[in-house]
């Protein structure tokens, strides 16, 4: 049992923090507010080999282990979980490439975003499938020499910007979850529209909108598996990507705790610093105890997936856990901030609504209980 | 009782006032001070009513303007020629270039920016800040002599009442020999105000400022009681004033008589490179801003209708 | 051409410094160590000759306590080639610090084209070290640079002075270089750059073999103590504009007459 980090962990953190808080952290509230694409950070993050985490050494990427992309994950989500959302997103599209597409796809697919600045966009939700993907509505149809693909996407993460789409769709509706098929899709093709950026409450610099696909051609080469392999590559995408997602909210989480430490230390009422009210002390401990126990969470569910074994329900833990004591850590930080708190001059309303969003994206907390008792009583 | 010479800079002609500083505090030792180049009669005076019984006029040829070279080698060869136990200089640009070279011709050691010392006995003891002042030590000097030693600028004060010295004045040939790093041109800055780390009064604006154009209220009043306007480093990151304004652990370290801090919180970092001012005045709308901890004078209130009255009454008191 | 960095390991600038009971020192134990800033843009000058001089080789030295090598692997993964330490206690002089400094560069058997170092270190804040080391290899200097250009072996570098003046200065290398904020922008560590830092040289001495001992030290610091906290000062409520004239008046007038500083 070692829960030390190595040597480059730590230094990888150190270079994923001091990069949050140098290049991200000072634009946070001016990007929100504006909801500014962070398109200049992006780039410097990716220069730096902070995005796209989970592309093989054998692709060009880096080679880190799951438990290397939470650690930088976690660091990023520090500086701004909303930007981070725009990174992360990456990895969560090529994701289904690392674990579905064949040698030539990935070198075909992957390989170029470790050569040159690139995004990629992951669409799955529909506006009437959320949790419940295996409802998908978007058809992909045999056309001869090449699928069309027709159908409407929502909450697309990224879309705006994209050089990559990961599109998944159904073969036919009638197959349900054995239908499901997943194809790489250039967004520049023929007959994909963009709806408008969504105006959202949190994670506002990340651009986020509506697909439509109408007849869209994509060559038979971009479908990754067989037909009907989607739900497959995206039930194992959700275990690598949920300890990933689980540590944003962590990021998000200890920047709220950092910020209330420092601010109980300095805001003074009744003669002392309220760090010095037990009614406060309560609310930190209970912050850094929800912190430790999400790290510890999202570590072991990363570390699983790097040594192969099976994750989804300390994954679903990781994921609920972490999201839902992000939400209630920036609660009480906007708590012992106060009337400051709420004001957006200070940073701690932003974290409270960015918390929000990472209970929902990924498989809601509700969605994640779900999988905790599916596994649990089988 | 020791032998000590205090270096002096001139500035248009003037001893800076740090060598006073150090002349006075040197009441009860025998102290000389050196010049690199010429001096008024009148300066000399002054010298002299602080304290000084010799002054030594250094001229010769490179000697014009300043080089860390040039002024070690004829300082040094001039020091070599006497016995003194102590090299006093004040810890400004010059000096803190300058001294480590010095020193390190006699092997000697250098006390650098120290804050105060007693010499009882004609041994040097000092204090000093470390870590941007966020502790201080005792600071000694062992080894071979003399012993040097820098001062921050306004640290000590003036003593009001030193005993005078002879005030000899004496013209020594000094000799820069090779110069390798000279200077070949000066770029004036913009501002013509007292740099921070030298300025008797500051003025510094934070975040409350809002932006660059608002610098002007400060400029006002700084014009008035003839002070150096600074910033916050929250100010400084958001574009509101250059780095070279900057006061704090990653800007300026400053000591001046009077800070009047505007709109500025307080964070940590700010206050380890001020809280050494001798008197602080804190302007904020927070009255649980962490500066007024540190503040011995201060106005809750909204920075921007304070400081107009501020600099109305600053000219009404100074007559201007 | 020999490029040689000194870089210092101190407390992050938002350590909290506490003086050890003895005041011998400060508390290590807990602190958070980071490549002091003012080194970063030494390294960042480094590195930039390099990219206009691929021959060149760039070794970062090191002065302190081993326990860990950040700085030294910081600077390796931001692009120098190897580094150099000598094991010693944080609290050393800078004549000391200097002299080893000097030993270690001369264990390579490389003669400096250029050393660069930051400023000053923000622990001790002394400003020493790189004059003192271009006096020891009887060097030119030129401290506090913010501006730097190179064409062959002269070196054009702008000095900051009081009110922000720049000296220009025009040298020819060897030189001793301490660099300020505002003369470049020090590049992150890469990823890849991490991993590539892990298989650098990293040659590592004591004291003794640069050197260096006690009978070196010219400095000696003791009773390491917290600054005074100042007396409560006085606060004046001037939020209600009626008062505000009043209340101004009246800090004015105790600025002339109780603290006298006007």
């Amino acid at each position: 049992m070692d829960f030390s980090l190595s040597t480059e962990q730590r230094e990888i953190r150190e270079l994923a923090l001091k990069f949050a808080r140098n290049e991200m952290t000072p634009h946070s509230q001016e990007f929100d507010e504006k909801g500014i694409f962070p398109t200049d950070i992006f780039k410097k993050a990716w220069e730096l080999g902070l995005i796209n985490t989970c592309i093989p050494a054998e692709y060009g990427g880096a080679g880190f282990s799951s438990l290397d992309s939470v650690i930088i994950g976690e660091s990023l989500a520090y500086g701004c979980m909303g930007m981070n959302t725009s990174f992360m997103a990456n990895d969560l599209a090529l994701l289904p490439i690392v674990i579905g597409g064949s040698d030539e796809q990935k070198k075909k697919f992957l390989t170029p975003f470790t050569e040159e600045f690139r995004i990629a966009s992951f669409c799955l939700t529909e506006p009437g499938n959320g949790s419940d993907a295996g409802g998908i509505k978007t058809t992909i149809k045999d056309g001869g020499d090449h699928w069309i693909v027709n159908g409407e996407k929502m909450w697309i993460t990224n879309a705006g910007h994209a050089n990559l789409f990961v599109v998944y769709g159904t073969i036919d509706p009638a197959l349900k979850h054995k239908g499901i098929s997943a194809v790489v899709v250039d967004p520049k093709t023929a007959g994909i529209e963009l709806g408008k950026k969504e105006d959202k409450m949190g994670h506002r610099s990340s651009d986020t909108r509506g697909v439509r696909f109408n007849n869209v051609k994509v060559p038979k080469e971009n479908m990754l598996g067989k037909p009907g392999d989607g739900w497959a590559i995206a039930m194992s995408t959700l275990d690598h990507s949920r300890p990933l997602v689980a540590s944003s909210a962590l990021g998000g989480a200890q920047r709220a705790l950092d910020l209330s430490i420092q601010y109980s230390k300095e805001r003074v009422q009744f003669g002392v610093p309220i760090s010095k009210h037990q009614a406060v002390q309560f609310m930190i401990a209970e912050m850094g105890m929800k912190i430790e126990a999400s790290r510890l969470l999202v570590h072991k569910a990363a570390w699983m997936c790097d040594q192969g074994l099976k994750n989804t329900e300390i994954a679903s833990y990781a994921k609920a856990f972490a999201s839902d004591s992000c939400m209630q850590i920036t609660t009480d930080a906007v708590q012992i901030y106060g009337g400051y708190g709420y004001s957006k001059e200070y940073p701690v309303e932003k974290l409270m609504r960015d918390a929000k969003l990472i209970q929902i994206y990924e498989g809601t907390s509700q969605i994640q209980r779900l999988v905790m008792a599916r596994e649990l009583l089988k | 009782m020791a032998n000590v010479l205090v270096f002096t800079e001139l500035h248009d002609g003037h001893v800076k006032p740090v060598t006073l500083e150090i002349l006075g505090k040197l009441t009860g030792q025998t102290a000389d001070v050196a010049v690199i180049g010429d001096i008024s009669a009148e300066q000399i005076a002054i010298l002299a009513k602080t304290g000084a019984q010799n002054v030594h006029k250094i001229k010769g040829a490179n000697l014009d303007k300043y080089s860390p070279e040039g002024f070690s080698n004829a300082l040094g060869e001039f020091i070599k020629s006497k016995n003194y136990d102590y090299v006093f200089a004040g810890a400004t640009s010059m000096g803190k270039d300058l001294l480590p070279r010095l020193a390190t011709k006699f092997d000697a050691g250098l006390a650098s920016d120290v804050v105060n010392f007693t010499m009882d006995g004609g041994v040097f003891a000092g204090t000093r800040p470390l870590f941007a002042g966020k502790c201080l030590a005792k600071v000694e000097l062992t080894g071979p002599k003399p012993h040097f030693v820098s001062i921050r600028p306004n640290a000590l004060g003036m003593n009001p009442s030193p005993a005078a010295g002879a005030g000899a004045a004496h013209d020594v040939a000094g000799n820069a020999g090779e110069i390798r790093a000279a200077i070949k041109e000066i770029i004036k800055a913009a501002s013509t105000k007292v740099d921070l780390t030298e300025a008797n009064i500051i003025v510094t604006g934070g975040r409350a400022m809002k932006n660059a154009e608002n610098f002007k209220i400060l400029n006002d009043m700084a014009d008035v009681i003839g002070a150096t306007v600074g910033a916050s480093r929250a100010a400084v990151d958001s574009g509101f004033a250059p780095h070279a304004m900057q006061v704090g652990q990653t800007g300026k370290t400053v000591a001046p008589s009077l800070y009047i801090a505007c709109g500025v919180s307080g964070a940590i970092q700010h206050l380890a490179g001020m809280r050494t001012s001798k008197v602080i005045v804190a302007i904020n709308t927070d009255p649980d801003a962490p500066i007024f901890t540190k503040a011995d004078y201060g106005i809750v209130g909204d920075l921007f209708t304070i400081v107009p009255i501020l600099t109305e009454e600053f000219k009404k008191l100074l007559g201007k | 051409m020999n490029i040689f960095v000194c870089v210092k390991q101190v407390p992050d600038t938002e350590t909290k410094i506490t003086p050890t009971s003895d005041g011998s020192f400060i508390e290590t134990a807990s602190i958070k160590w980071i490549m002091n800033p003012y080194d970063e843009y030494a390294v960042e000058q480094a590195l930039l000759i390099k990219t206009a001089n691929p021959a060149a080789n760039v070794t970062v030295v090191r002065v302190g306590s081993v326990k860990d090598t950040e700085a030294l692997r910081t600077a390796m993964a931001m692009g120098a080639d190897d580094a150099s330490l000598v094991e010693a206690t944080d609290n050393l002089d800078s004549y000391s610090i200097a002299k080893a400094l000097k030993g270690a560069i001369e264990k390579t058997g490389k003669t400096p084209d250029m050393i660069l170092a930051g400023k000053q270190a923000i622990d001790d804040d002394c400003l020493q070290v790189p004059q003192i080391l271009a006096q020891m290899f009887n060097l030119p200097s030129v401290s506090v640079i913010v501006g730097f250009e190179m064409n062959g072996n002269t070196v054009k570098v702008k000095r900051e002075v009081e009110g922000g003046a720049l000296e220009v200065y025009e040298l020819s290398t060897p030189v001793v270089l301490a660099c300020n904020k505002g003369l470049n922008t020090p590049r992150y560590a890469s990823l890849p750059g991490i991993m590539k830092a892990k298989k650098k040289p990293l040659a590592q001495h004591s004291l003794a073999d640069v050197g260096v001992s006690d009978a070196d030290r010219r400095v000696k610091y003791s009773g390491f103590k917290l600054p005074p906290e100042k007396p409560a000062g006085k606060k004046f409520d001037a939020t209600d504009a009626a008062k505000q004239k009043e209340v101004v008046s009246q800090v004015v007038g105790l600025l002339r007459t109780e603290a006298k500083v006007i």
